[in-house]
């Protein structure tokens, strides 16, 4: 049976089993003194019946389908050659098998891929069936017997409120799923590309150089996989975002809470919002092609070179995507200073600006250190803007007219075609995401614990 | 020690200087402000004036013999005997005729003025209505993107013939065309209905709309209904204990990770262990619902929060028990909180690029997705590969994309602030 029959067909018992269930209390509650000697409404005792088929079923069923391929392979594995030639990827050859299993036979493959497409088919058929029963009968079985207790002593409620329960626990878990597959999908490769190249010379080294060592698409020299000069122009441009969105977004921050009136307030907050709204590609695509090419004719009219993917562009329109950010994170603080401040600094007679400086400011500044800190992760994780104007030379320089590379640009480069080998290239930028992760969640940890830390002295 | 007289005279003296200091510190602000709102709407007008012009391209109209056995060999106007005719002929006829073009080097030259798209065309009209086969039409053409950048002032004879695409007889031709008033300037049917191309001048949005449709209706249908439930569970029902700090401490670190470590995620998780393809939407609605989740949450949560504790109190006074309290009181009230967050979750995955890059949506993907299950691109997708093209084309097209792309985000964020001024309530 196709997928998505077996799933009308369970969808169709779910309901039948709900149907089942209520008419099965609405009888003996009938038989009894009506519906007030059931122990919950009628309609409780239909979802747990249909729920009981339901839910344990769609779970083996979703199970079923997200490992089936992986066993698949483990069964299609024995017909592979003993005798593996060099650079031998299976991954190309589990897709040429699967493409053959389903008729699509391109050119002429090798005999033994062949024998494992029809060893495929017919897996992949019997464990379609398999599932096609499995799922049915576990809906069926399941849905009798939960259909069996309905009775009028039974706590049909309460046992769908547990289940309801348990849903949502599941859905709460899927956050903390979330971060261990974050974790362990870049850590063991990380490790194996520790494996092939030092810590030290991945953390202190100074040239750049990674090379596909692959196939067709080797390339001839020595590679090198020392991150400082990404670690570096991440820095650099890290830093010119954070003094172009800093001040702007403090002293808008400052303005808006402090000296505008309502209806201005009303009109600008969401305008400023519209910045941090625009896809960062789009970003990318005005850094690449009108400021870089617009901050290259400036500088060379007054004799400096600047090169046509310079940290300086993709810097400075980060910097203007970052200011709603820094700007709505200062101005929640900012109000959150008690008015009782501001009223003692007036009544000593200060004027407005003296009371922001030397009141307000002091007080709001853990927080605002606690959103200049996010502002940094936000910066050093941003990857679209660097990608398409930052440009991709590994250059260890501290020149913003020049083209440097970040460490979110050089794993989309990386990562972005079709390798799924271990070569170190590939394995670097995994390397790359967990040196990213770590400073990002650092960073906002810090932040987190500062903003915290500030909150307690008013509260 | 001062005196009071001495102290009130030096406050004086520097009042001036005070109120000039109050003056420049607000100026300060509105310059803020002020260059945050500038850098806005230069940004907006450099979008618009490039991609406007993407919209449109010039065509040209040619009288095209459809001759029956050049075009349809089997004589049946079938789909198969319409491929295995040879509509590249007629078309070569038609446009040497046209330009008048006689020798060889001018008929190839004149051969390249029109879109390869033609053929194409000639063939869907045959499809359309099988009786024009052996009459004369006058049909409109694309104009081949080079020849289009002739047209709109990009390429010039000031450039040495050999530095430029568009030579010099081909220029004679095309200016020969437009005096006759056979080229006209309009709306671009192509970039609605095509989807990605080689060519510039047939590429259009129509694949990358649907793909990010698709993906974004797998995320919504995720991470809604996930998100809900875990914002309900932390607000409504769980327990005070170390396992809870700990889900919220992860959901505030998850919204912090950089979106293209999401894309690692899917990468290994979706295509490597679930044996997910490259470049299906599905893949993307996964990814995009695993990082759209935390904003959920949060905002979810938030507007659980805005439900006052009065009513979950009048209602557990009745005899309701908390889940009835939740699903019947508290979360149609604070529903439309939870739709505005969504919303604005939706429009954050809309135009996020960098996951799909990592789980390969960067594919050349000729024809629109046909569901979740085939391969796809992504509108913002569209975007970052049209900018890296060499063709100046593109960049109208680009911008074009970037036009279609905001005013999706327009129309969504409109929508969050419609719903929460109608629905918005004040306890």
């Amino acid at each position: 049976m196709p997928t998505n029959l077996v799933l009308l067909v369970l969808l169709a018992l779910a309901v039948t089993y709900f149907v089942l269930g209520r008419r099965a209390i609405l009888s003996q509650g009938q038989r009894a003194s009506g519906i007030r000697s059931m122990h919950s409404l009628p309609h409780y005792y239909g979802v747990w019946a249909g729920v009981a088929a339901l839910l344990p079923a769609l779970v083996l069923m979703v199970l079923w389908i997200g490992l089936e391929d992986s066993i698949l392979r483990a069964l299609v594995a024995s017909y592979f050659p003993a005798e593996r030639p060099e650079n031998f990827i299976e991954d190309v050859f589990f897709t040429q098998i699967k493409n053959v299993a389903q008729g699509n036979v391109v050119g002429t493959p090798p005999e033994w891929v062949m024998q494992a497409a029809g060893a495929w088919a017919g897996f992949e058929r019997s464990s379609q069936n398999l599932m096609s029963a499995a799922v049915l009968g576990t809906c069926a079985v399941l849905g009798f017997f939960a259909y069996k207790q309905v009775g009028l002593e039974f706590r049909a409620r309460n046992a769908v409120e547990n289940v309801i329960m348990a849903v949502l626990v599941a859905c709460s878990i899927v956050a903390i799923l979330t971060t261990v597959g974050i974790v362990f999908s870049v850590l063991f490769e990380s490790i194996k590309f520790f494996g092939m190249v030092s810590p030290m010379e991945f953390f202190f080294g100074l040239d750049w150089i990674p090379k596909a060592n692959f196939g067709e698409n080797a390339d001839s020299g020595e590679s090198a996989y020392g991150a400082i000069p990404l670690f570096a122009g991440t820095a650099l441009i890290s830093a010119i975002a954070l003094i172009v969105a800093v001040p702007t977004g403090l002293f808008s921050a400052i303005f808006l809470s402090e000296y505008a009136g309502p209806r201005l307030r009303a009109i600008v907050k969401p305008l400023m919002e519209i910045l941090a709204g625009i896809p960062t590609v789009v970003y990318g695509f005005f850094a690449a092609l009108t400021v870089a090419p617009l901050f290259k004719d400036l500088f060379a009219s007054v004799g400096m070179s600047a090169s046509s993917e310079s940290a300086l562009a993709a810097g400075v329109v980060m910097g203007v995507m970052i200011i709603p950010f820094v700007s709505s994170l200062s101005d929640d603080v900012i109000n959150a200073v008690p008015q009782s401040l501001r009223d003692a600094a007036y009544g000593l007679g200060s004027t407005k600006s003296e009371a922001i400086r030397q009141v307000i400011l002091p007080a709001a500044l853990p927080g605002i250190v606690g959103a200049i800190l996010l502002a940094v992760s936000r910066a050093v994780g941003e990857t679209m803007i660097v990608v398409m104007a930052a440009g991709l030379a590994a250059n260890l320089t501290a020149n913003p007219l020049e083209a440097v590379t970040t460490v979110t640009s050089q794993i989309v480069t990386i990562l972005k075609g079709d390798q799924s080998f271990n070569s170190p290239m590939t394995l670097s930028a995994f390397a790359l995401a967990l040196t990213l992760i770590t400073v990002t969640l650092a960073l906002n940890v810090l932040a987190i614990r500062i903003v915290k830390k500030y909150r307690e002295q008013y509260d | 020690m001062l005196s009071p007289q001495q102290a009130t005279e030096r406050v004086a003296a520097s009042v001036g200087a005070r109120y000039r200091r109050e003056r420049r510190f607000q100026m300060y602000g509105k310059l803020a402000i002020g260059s945050a709102l500038v850098f806005l709407v230069l940004f907006m007008a450099n979008i618009l004036q490039k991609g406007i012009p993407g919209f449109f391209q010039h065509y040209v109209t040619l009288e095209v013999d459809l001759d029956r056995e050049l075009l349809d060999p089997m004589g049946d106007a079938s789909v198969d005997s319409l491929f295995a005719g040879n509509p590249r002929r007629v078309m070569q006829l038609a446009i040497y005729e046209a330009t008048g073009a006689e020798s060889r080097a001018d008929q190839r030259a004149a051969f390249k003025l029109v879109s390869t798209g033609a053929t194409n065309r000639l063939r869907d009209m045959i499809l359309e209505d099988p009786s024009i086969l052996g009459t004369r039409m006058s049909i409109q053409f694309a104009v081949d993107d080079d020849a289009d950048s002739y047209l709109r002032g990009f390429i010039t004879k000031a450039t040495e013939e050999r530095r430029r695409r568009v030579k010099d007889n081909q220029m004679d031709m095309i200016d020969r065309l437009q005096a006759e008033g056979r080229i006209e300037y309009k709306l671009s049917d192509y970039i609605f209905t095509g989807s990605d191309s080689r060519n510039p001048e047939l590429a259009g949005i129509k694949g990358a709309v649907i793909g990010s449709l698709l993906t974004l209706a797998v995320c919504l249908s995720l991470a809604f209904p996930i998100g809900v439930a875990a914002a309900v569970y932390l607000e409504e029902f769980a327990p005070k204990n170390r396992i809870t700090d700990v889900i919220e401490v992860n959901i505030n670190n998850l919204a912090a990770v950089p979106s293209v470590v999401y894309g690692i995620l899917g990468a290994a998780v979706f295509i490597n262990v679930f044996g997910f393809q490259r470049s299906w939407p599905i893949v993307g609605g996964f990814v995009l619902a695993l990082m759209t989740l935390p904003t959920i949450i949060i905002s979810s949560r938030a507007a659980l929060k805005a439900v006052p504790p009065s009513i979950r109190d009048a209602a557990l006074g009745m005899g309701a028990s908390r889940v009835q309290v939740v699903t019947h009181h508290v979360l149609p009230l604070a529903l439309p909180g939870m739709l505005t967050g969504t919303i604005i979750g939706m429009a954050q995955a809309l135009g996020e690029t960098a996951p799909l890059l990592m789980i390969g949506m960067v594919a050349f993907v000729v024809d629109a997705p046909s569901g979740i299950f085939s391969p796809s691109t992504a509108l913002p997708v569209q975007i970052y590969m049209w900018a890296d093209s060499a063709e100046r084309m593109f960049v109208a097209k680009t911008s074009a994309a970037i036009i279609a792309l905001l005013s999706f985000l327009v129309v969504m964020n409109a929508a969050a602030v419609v719903l929460r001024k109608k629905f918005e309530r004040r306890w």
